[in-house]
């Protein structure tokens, strides 16, 4: 079968790549940047993900139809969130109800 | 007007002769068949394309089904953002992160298990990788179970038992309700993984895999990344956001 083999380098570039990132993660949640840290925790999430999904689940050398059914999950999962906010955040009777 | 050869149909295997590996099954038709393929495919690599794009469709219905449980994380944080904090500070940021580890050297020996199978390595060495996979996915919920018993011990789990001794008692309890759905569906998955490894790792040792057939190990692969996908989102999100709390707040 022609699947693609990738070289050891790579997976293991790519083990020491998630590993740093979750020493940076657990280092940046032990200082303050207040409402940032989110943004900090879910960005160095993101990219770890994307690693596994590239690399170790090897969608960089798969076809483009696993590309699109892939990122679709992505994207639905974005709607999902983003209409569901959407109707919350517009009405204001939710925020801090229970704190 | 003549008829029309199977080959202009289905030009796949006249171009493209699988390698043929292990017994040959003959006088099915004119080509040789790999003894792992199945009928409906033409060849070897469009049984694998197949296999791998049926995986990411079952992938992306997970994604919504653990997608459905970070829009209620979402929500409820969003309305208890303090309670939320309140809640996390309690969970222990350092087990949290060794189990992370844990799962990242797991996918690692994952990997590794299919580019063995894939460069035709010894079903030893196969097998090798696959049970460090299944070592330390049992080390995760080995973790896990210690983390549970000590809510259960602390009355940490949501229901009639429940005790906070915090300030928001209501919104902490929503967010335990939130790490035992959350984490336990994702342990749950953990399980349902080992119980596929057992699988191929049974097939490994009998040399079912090589170069030419390597098919079940990569879409189990891609399964057991998935779940650990879901980890590397779940671990800050329940353990990181409580490290401040108090801290002028």
């Amino acid at each position: 079968m022609s699947g693609h083999i990738a070289s050891t380098r790579i997976y293991y570039w790519v083990f020491a790549a998630l590993i740093i990132g979750t020493v940076l993660t657990y280092l940046a949640a032990l200082v303050d940047f207040g409402a940032f840290n989110n943004v900090v925790m879910l960005a160095i999430a993101l990219v770890k993900a994307s690693l596994v999904i590239l690399f170790f689940m090897g969608v960089r050398w798969s076809s483009r139809l696993t590309w699109v059914v892939a990122a679709s999950g992505f994207v639905w999962l974005l709607i999902l969130f983003g209409i569901t906010m959407s109707d919350y955040l517009s009405r204001g009777w939710m925020v801090g109800s229970l704190r | 007007m003549p008829s029309q050869s199977h080959s202009e149909h289905f030009p796949g295997p006249i171009h493209n002769p699988p390698v043929i590996k292990g017994e040959v099954h003959k006088g099915h038709g004119p080509h040789a068949h790999h003894p792992k393929l199945q009928h409906h495919f033409d060849d070897m690599d469009q049984q694998l394309e197949a296999s791998t794009l049926g995986m990411w469709v079952f992938l992306v219905t997970e994604i919504m089904f653990f997608g459905g449980l970070f829009m209620a994380y979402l929500m409820y944080r969003w309305a208890n953002p303090t309670a939320f904090q309140e809640a996390s500070a309690h969970l222990d940021k350092f087990w949290g992160a060794v189990n992370t580890i844990v799962l990242i050297v797991s996918s690692l020996t994952m990997a590794m298990a299919v580019r063995s199978a894939q460069t035709s390595a010894k079903p030893k060495t196969q097998v090798m990788w696959l049970v460090a996979t299944m070592f330390f996915g049992t080390v995760f919920l080995g973790v896990k179970v210690v983390e549970y018993t000590d809510k259960f011990t602390h009355n940490l789990v949501p229901g009639p038992n429940f005790v906070w001794t915090g300030q928001y008692p209501a919104g902490a309890e929503i967010f335990y309700s939130l790490y035992f759905c959350m984490t336990g569906l994702h342990a749950l998955h953990m399980i349902i993984g080992l119980g596929m490894m057992t699988v191929i790792t049974v097939m490994a040792r009998r040399g079912t895999f090589d170069g030419s057939y390597y098919t079940p190990v990569e879409v189990s692969g891609l399964y057991w990344h998935f779940v650990d996908i879901v980890w590397i989102f779940l671990f800050p999100l329940l353990y990181l956001i409580g490290a401040h709390y108090g801290a002028g707040h």
